[in-house]
C-alpha cells in the first residue's frame, strides 16, 4: 500500500503528469476490459449507416464499412499496448545487452558497435520493412522488426552510458573490494542504467506507435482487418474530407498515448533517482 | 613458510609499470621498491604524475587493463607474488586482504544503494554470512569508524552523508573484511583541514585496533608527518628517497626531498615570495638521460646525465638516489 501511495504522490503536485497517468490507465482498462466496453463488434460491417457523424448511436462515428468507430479505437488500444510492450522489451533487452557488453568488453565493442553504427546508418523505417520482407507479416514479427530499430539506439545509449558508469571511482572501488564482472554488471551497472532507460523506453514506447503506424499505412504491418489505430488511419485516407473523425479519432488516440508516456516517463525517472527523492516527497 | 616476523607484508622489487599511449610505450614507473612490516605506515609521496598512484594500483592489481600493465618485477604480499597472479585470484585478494580507499569520497559509493547494503555487499563477496548477520556486521564496522547513530546510517544513501562521512563509509568498506594492508590514495584530498585531521586521527586508531599496515600515498608532507613511520619519495617513476620519518624531515640528502621541504610555506620565516622548483616534471615520454631531476637541480653536474644514480644507502635505513646528496645537518641544527 505505501509503495502504491509513494507512486502516486509526485502525481498529486504534477497535475499534467496526473492527465497522463489517468489517460494511459484509461488506455490499459480500455484494452483490458474492450470486449465488454466497446458497445460494438468492432468487425460488424453496417453497409447502409458508412461514414456515419458522431452521434449518440455511434459516438466517434462510423468508417467506410459502416464499423463503429469508437469499438474499433478501443480495440485499438490492445494492439497499441501490445506492440509497445513487445517493441520496448525487444529493444531492452537486446540493446542492453549490445551496450553493456560492448562497453565492459573494449575489443568485443569495437565490432559490435561498429554493425550498430551501419544498422544505424539504414533509414529506420527501411531496416523495419527489410525484416518485414524476411520475416513475413503479423503482430510479432511487426514487433521484432520496430524493435530492431530501437535496438540500435538503445545499444548506442547504454554503451555511453555505460562507459560513463564504469568510468566512476565508485566501479573502481568495488572493484577495489573484489567485486568481479558479472556483480559489477548487475549490481552497480544496470540500476545506474534504469532511470535514463526508463525514459528511453517511454519514447520507444511512443515512437513504436508511430513507427508501427507507417508499418500498418504501407500495408506490411498488422493484417488490414485488425483493428489497430495504424490501420485505422491508413484505411482513411480517401474518405478524410468527408469524415474527418475517422483520422482524428485513432489520430487523437495516438497522440494523446505518446503525450501521456513521455509525462509519467518523466515523473517515472525522478522516483527512480534517490537524488530526486526527497526534492519530490516534500 | 617462513614466519611472517622475519619478512615484511608487502615487498615491491623493482616494479616496472608500462603503458600504451597513442605516441608509444612509455613506463610510468621504473625500479620501484619499498617494503612495509605489518602495522607500519609508509608514506608515498610525489607530485601529481610522479607514479605513486599507478603504484598503489599495480600493488592492487586494478591497472587499466590492457593500457597499462606489469612489465618487470615483483609484488610480494604475505609469501605470494601478486604481480603473478591471475586476474581471478587477485579478486579474491581485493578487499579481503588488500583493502583501498580512494580520494574522491563523494563519488566513491554507488548512489542508488544505502551504504549498509555496500558494506554488506563487500562483506559477502569474500564471506559466507546471511544477509541479517551481515547487516550487523556493518552497523558494527559503521560505529567503528565513527559514524554516529550506525543503525540509522546504514539504512541513509550516499547522498544523505557529507564529504567526511563517507570517506568514513568507504573506510568501513575497505576494512570490512579486516584486510592485512590497507592502500589510501590520497584519502583525505578532497575534504576540508578539519575532516582531514579526523579522518587521518581514525585511521591511524583503527591500524592500531586491527594491526593493519597502510600504504599512505599522498602529495601532502603535513600528512606524511603526521601518520607516516617511514617515507618514500618519488620523483618521475621512481623513487628517490626512503627514510624513517623524522630523519626525513630532519636530513633529506635528495635535492628533491630538499627542495619540497624547502617549499613548505612557514609561519616564522619572513619571504615575500613562496619557495619553488624551478622547472616542471619532465613528461615520462621524454625524460633526461641519467638522473631525471637534474634538469631542475642545483646541485646537478655532468656525471648525473650519464646514468640513473642507484639509491644508495647514506645512513642505517636512509637511501637516495643521487651522487651529490645534500650534507645531512648535525642532529641539534634541527629543521622541523
Amino acid at each position: 500500500m505505501s509503495a502504491v501511495r509513494e507512486f502516486l504522490v509526485p502525481f498529486g503536485q504534477r497535475k499534467v503528469a496526473a492527465f497522463g497517468l489517468a489517460f494511459l490507465v484509461l488506455v490499459l482498462v480500455a484494452a483490458l476490459l474492450a470486449p465488454w466496453i466497446a458497445p460494438y463488434d468492432p468487425q460488424q460491417i453496417d453497409a447502409i449507416d458508412r461514414l456515419a457523424p458522431p452521434s449518440a448511436e455511434h459516438w466517434f462515428g462510423t468508417d467506410h464499412a459502416g464499423r463503429d468507430l469508437f469499438s474499433r479505437v478501443i480495440y485499438g488500444a490492445r494492439m497499441a499496448l501490445l506492440t509497445g510492450a513487445g517493441v520496448v522489451a525487444i529493444a531492452l533487452i537486446f540493446g542492453v545487452l549490445l551496450g553493456t557488453l560492448s562497453a565492459y568488453f573494449p575489443t568485443l565493442g569495437m565490432v559490435l558497435m561498429r554493425i550498430v553504427d551501419v544498422l544505424m546508418g539504414v533509414p529506420a523505417l527501411l531496416l523495419a520493412l527489410a525484416l518485414v520482407v524476411i520475416l513475413g507479416k503479423g503482430l510479432f514479427n511487426s514487433m521484432i522488426a520496430v524493435g530492431a530499430i530501437y535496438v540500435t539506439t538503445t545499444a548506442r545509449i547504454t554503451y555511453g552510458l555505460t562507459r560513463k558508469i564504469a568510468a566512476e571511482t565508485y566501479i573502481e572501488a568495488v572493484t577495489s573490494l573484489g567485486a568481479g564482472h558479472w556483480r559489477i554488471i548487475r549490481r552497480h551497472i544496470l540500476p545506474n542504467l534504469l532511470s535514463p532507460l526508463m525514459v528511453q523506453a517511454t519514447f520507444i514506447f511512443a515512437f513504436a506507435q508511430l513507427s508501427a503506424a507507417s508499418l500498418d499505412f504501407l500495408g506490411l504491418g498488422l493484417p488490414p482487418d485488425v483493428p489497430s489505430w495504424g490501420n485505422m488511419i491508413a484505411e482513411t485516407t480517401r474518405y478524410i474530407t468527408r469524415a474527418p473523425g475517422l483520422l482524428m479519432f485513432p489520430g487523437a488516440a495516438i497522440i494523446l498515448t505518446v503525450f501521456s508516456l513521455n509525462l509519467v516517463g518523466d515523473v517515472l525517472r525522478d522516483r527512480l533517482d534517490p537524488r530526486f527523492k526527497d526534492d519530490l516527497a516534500k | 613458510m617462513s614466519t611472517p616476523a622475519e619478512r615484511p607484508l608487502l615487498a615491491v622489487e623493482s616494479l616496472q609499470v608500462g603503458i600504451r599511449s597513442a605516441r608509444g610505450t612509455f613506463l610510468a614507473i621504473e625500479e620501484v621498491g619499498f617494503a612495509l612490516d605489518e602495522g607500519e605506515v609508509l608514506g608515498l609521496v610525489g607530485e601529481s604524475g610522479c607514479g605513486k598512484s599507478i603504484t598503489a594500483l599495480a600493488v592492487m592489481g586494478l591497472l587499466p587493463q590492457p593500457v597499462a600493465r606489469i612489465t618487470a618485477g615483483q609484488v610480494w604480499f604475505d609469501g605470494t607474488d601478486l604481480a603473478a597472479l591471475t586476474n581471478e585470484q587477485m579478486r579474491h585478494m581485493r578487499g579481503d586482504r588488500l583493502g583501498m580507499i580512494f580520494q574522491e569520497p563523494m563519488t566513491s559509493l554507488n548512489p542508488v544503494y544505502r551504504v549498509g547494503d555496500q558494506l554488506v555487499e563487500a562483506l559477502r563477496e569474500h564471506r559466507p554470512l546471511g544477509r541479517g548477520e551481515a547487516w550487523r556486521e556493518a552497523v558494527a564496522m559503521l560505529d567503528m569508524v565513527g559514524i554516529p547513530a550506525a543503525r540509522d546510517r546504514a539504512s541513509s544513501y550516499p547522498h544523505e552523508l557529507s564529504g567526511g562521512m563517507r570517506q568514513r563509509v568507504m573506510i568501513a568498506m575497505a576494512l570490512i573484511c579486516r584486510p592485512k594492508l590497507l592502500i589510501a590514495d590520497e584519502p583525505t584530498t578532497a575534504l576540508d583541514v578539519s575532516t582531514q585531521a579526523q579522518i587521518l586521527d581514525l585511521l591511524l586508531s583503527l591500524k592500531r585496533e586491527l594491526g593493519m599496515a597502510i600504504l599512505m600515498i599522498t602529495h601532502d608532507l603535513g600528512v606524511v608527518a603526521e601518520v607516516a613511520d617511514r617515507v618514500a619519495v618519488m620523483y618521475a617513476g621512481r623513487i628517490v628517497e626512503t627514510a624513517d620519518v623524522f630523519e626525513l624531515f630532519r636530513a633529506p640528502r635528495h635535492p628533491y626531498t630538499d627542495a619540497l621541504l624547502r617549499s613548505i610555506p612557514r609561519l616564522d620565516s619572513e619571504l615575500d615570495r613562496l619557495v619553488t622548483i624551478e622547472g616542471t616534471v619532465a613528461s615520462p615520454l621524454e625524460r633526461p638521460s641519467g638522473c631525471s631531476f637534474r634538469d631542475r637541480c642545483p646541485r646537478a653536474r655532468p656525471r648525473c646525465a650519464e646514468a640513473v644514480p642507484p639509491l644508495g644507502e647514506l645512513a642505517p635505513g636512509h637511501r637516495a638516489r643521487c651522487y651529490f646528496p645534500v650534507e645531512a645537518p648535525a642532529p641539534q641544527a634541527e629543521r622541523v
